[in-house]
């Protein structure tokens, strides 16, 4: 219990040497490239920057004890925005005008990305973003990319795993947090376009702790073929467990929202047989062997389990996507020149990552499709992959 | 169709029981001191957390239940003892303020400790639904009901009965009386607290295996407690009970029937509208000075 306080004192120090140690560094003949970032650190989105400037970390001093990249050594600047547009603001200009970076991997909320795409675009700076929203990079902006899937691709590959059973007509249930309402749009607005109906469109309160009226209702509504849940946390447990204790039979659908191991084991049961969209990285041990994000994903779990001691999560797996498709353009460039690095990025094809297999272009600045989901099921009290 | 009106309304019951606990919480320290406390949500959290970090260590579930209780009563009373009665001369407005920082203060001190994860915790008596009239009740929401009828009736003995209690319902009543006949209003504060701390506790361990463990769980049922303290009229315990189940079931009724969207809304609107014709609550008594 107070080893999680030690953890973070012990993390503040770390990334307070990474900012300040490092202009101390070697002064050898080659620049170091310079690798900007600002992330939710601490906060209440603290959950995703923890991970991911973690992993930027870890996987920065990699890269450098193997040779670094061009010759040259990365240097990480990390500041912690935490999860607030307002501090994003100036830590994304002080990175631009004061540290001279590079590119800037950064951004682990939409909202403090959306705050400094105008600065990113003024300056021209290659940018990849770890935000969630899909209105990052639609439409396109011309130095702005980012890793996290949409929760469009969720949908879709839900829906599609539907009418592969046969199910068009859908309960829907959802939460009112952000995430929620945003996955609730979504499912509005791809049903016609994909032959499906919502005949039941249901919501609960934030902290509601019984969704049973809600259930029972889209149980009893003429027609429903299959239960769509649109939530994140812990409601996601209790609906599983509402839906059990009703006795419900139709399948039951949530979204990658629910792809956690908390999930499954705080349902006490209730979670059997649910179906989800999940990244590879998540259910990484379920996957066969030839699946071709087999290796990337379990080698970066070992590194980053080993390394920070916590379990693995999908947000890290963003901000190391985000690095190595930031290293990969930079070596192909051949320098750091802003122009040439933000022409590769939009070159990158065939890059296998945690997230999935990206084809970015000129017109898809995320470079992912719904085939970067897996569609699982919970089975045994794990995750089983369904064909 | 009426197992389906059943289900919604064990549904309101299950909910408004727990409202109606936190509900109690707020009425009892309201009457021996005058103030809100905002910090009531937070009680419910830290007997849930409580009891799943001793269950964690490897204490058998009773013992970590009472323990989780013990816990929270000294929280309580820590909370009396350090940071309302050395203020006890400031206004009632700063006394709630303090309390709403104390509510802050414990809700990251709990993401500290224990993390920013949801827990769950075993129910008292296995997660198979009972099926009464076609619908689905989970054992735990029965454990719930009989639990708030034991509290309310072990509640209405103390108040009526013991000394102690007795003293309480005087100050309540009659502060200066009350010290004027020997009775000590700083025991009584810092009894009160103890009270609601305990309440709150015990509302945490039953409601932990339905709603989850999580350092945020006290905010809605704080306000949804405060809602029901309200509605039955500020300070009077059996209102508060009555109240919360109102508001339990006019939201399951309502998501079951008009729109789940709606839901929050409705138990609002009955609020107001009560507060708007009879504005001491619905069983409030009018307040009347005697010259």
């Amino acid at each position: 219990m107070t080893t999680s306080i030690l953890k973070k004192l012990g993390f503040a120090t770390i990334s307070a040497a990474t900012v300040l140690g490092l202009s101390f560094g070697p002064a050898k003949a080659a620049e170091p490239i310079k690798i900007g970032s600002f992330l939710a650190v601490t906060g209440g989105a603290s959950f995703l920057g923890d991970p991911e400037s973690k992993t930027l970390k870890m996987y920065v001093d990699k890269i450098n004890a193997e040779g670094g990249v061009l010759g040259r050594k990365l240097e990480l600047i990390v500041y912690d925005s935490q999860g607030n547009p307002a501090k994003a603001v100036p830590f994304a200009k002080r990175l631009i005008s004061d540290d001279k970076i590079d590119i800037l991997l950064a951004g682990s909320t939409s909202g403090a990305t959306m705050a400094v795409i105008p600065i990113v675009e003024a300056a021209g700076i290659p940018y990849i973003s770890f935000g969630g929203a899909g209105v990052i990079v639609n439409p396109v902006k011309k130095w702005v990319f980012k890793t996290p899937h949409t929760d469009t691709l969720a949908v879709q590959k839900i829906y599609n795993d539907m009418k592969k059973n046969g199910l068009t007509k859908v309960g829907l249930l959802s939460g009112s947090g952000g995430f929620d309402k945003s996955c609730r749009g979504q499912s509005q607005a791809l049903a016609g376009s994909m032959g499906m109906t919502l005949v039941a469109d249901e919501t609960h309160g934030k902290g509601d702790t019984d969704m049973t009226p809600q259930i029972t209702k889209i149980k009893n509504t003429d027609g429903v073929q299959a239960f769509m849940y649109c939530g994140f946390g812990a409601a996601t447990s209790i609906v599983a467990k509402n839906f059990k204790q009703l006795g419900v039979s139709i399948p039951h659908y949530q979204t990658h929202g629910s792809a956690s191991m908390s999930f499954i084991k705080n349902a006490e049961g209730g979670a059997e047989g649910v179906r989800l969209p999940a990244a590879a990285l998540i259910v990484v041990d379920a996957l066969p062997d030839d699946h071709p994000q087999k290796k990337v994903a379990s080698d970066y779990q070992a590194m980053y389990t080993s390394t920070s001691g916590d379990s693995v999560s999908s947000f890290g797996g963003h901000a190391y996507d985000g690095l190595m498709i930031a290293v990969e353009a930079i070596k192909r460039a051949g320098s750091t020149d802003k122009e040439a690095v933000r022409a590769e990025i939009e070159k990158t094809t065939n890059y296998v990552g945690a997230d999935g297999i990206y084809n970015m272009s000129a017109t898809d600045h995320l470079g992912l499709d719904e085939a970067s989901f897996v569609m699982v099921e919970v089975s045994n009290g794990g995750w089983k992959m369904l064909k | 169709m009426f197992a389906e009106f059943l289900q919604f309304l064990f549904s309101g019951i299950t909910v408004g029981a727990i409202y109606a606990l936190v509900g109690l919480g707020f009425a009892i320290i309201y009457n021996a001191s005058h103030v809100i406390n905002f910090a009531q949500g937070e009680f419910v959290m830290l007997g849930g957390m409580n009891t799943v970090f001793f269950i964690s260590v490897g204490m058998p579930m009773p013992v970590a239940m009472l323990l989780a209780v013990v816990v929270t009563i000294f929280i309580g009373l820590a909370l009396e003892k350090f940071a309302i009665e050395p203020a006890r001369d400031a206004s009632i407005v700063t006394l709630i303020i303090i309390t709403i920082g104390a509510s802050i203060f414990l809700r990251g001190a709990a993401q500290v400790i224990w993390g920013r994860n949801f827990h769950s915790l075993k129910p008292i008596s296995g997660n198979d639904p009972v099926m009464i009239g076609g619908a689905a009740v989970l054992p735990q929401s029965l454990w719930v009901l009989g639990c708030t009828i034991v509290i309310v009736i072990a509640l209405m003995f103390f108040f009526n009965r013991t000394l102690v209690g007795k003293a309480i319902v005087a100050s309540a009543h009659n502060p200066l009386a009350a010290r004027l006949v020997g009775i000590n209003p700083r025991f009584i504060m810092l009894l009160s607290f103890g009270l609601s701390a305990m309440l709150g506790g015990i509302a945490g361990i039953l409601i932990a295996p339905i709603s989850l463990a999580y350092p945020g769980v006290g905010i809605m049922l704080g306000l949804k407690g405060f809602c029901a303290a309200i509605l039955g009229g500020l300070g009077n315990p059996m209102g508060a009970i009555i109240a919360g189940l109102i508001v339990g079931i006019s939201e399951a009724v309502t998501a079951g029937y008009i729109s789940s969207a709606y839901k929050d809304a409705v138990a609002f609107i009955i609020i107001l509208g009560v507060l708007f014709f009879k504005p001491s609550g619905l069983f409030g008594v009018r307040g009347t000075e005697r010259v």
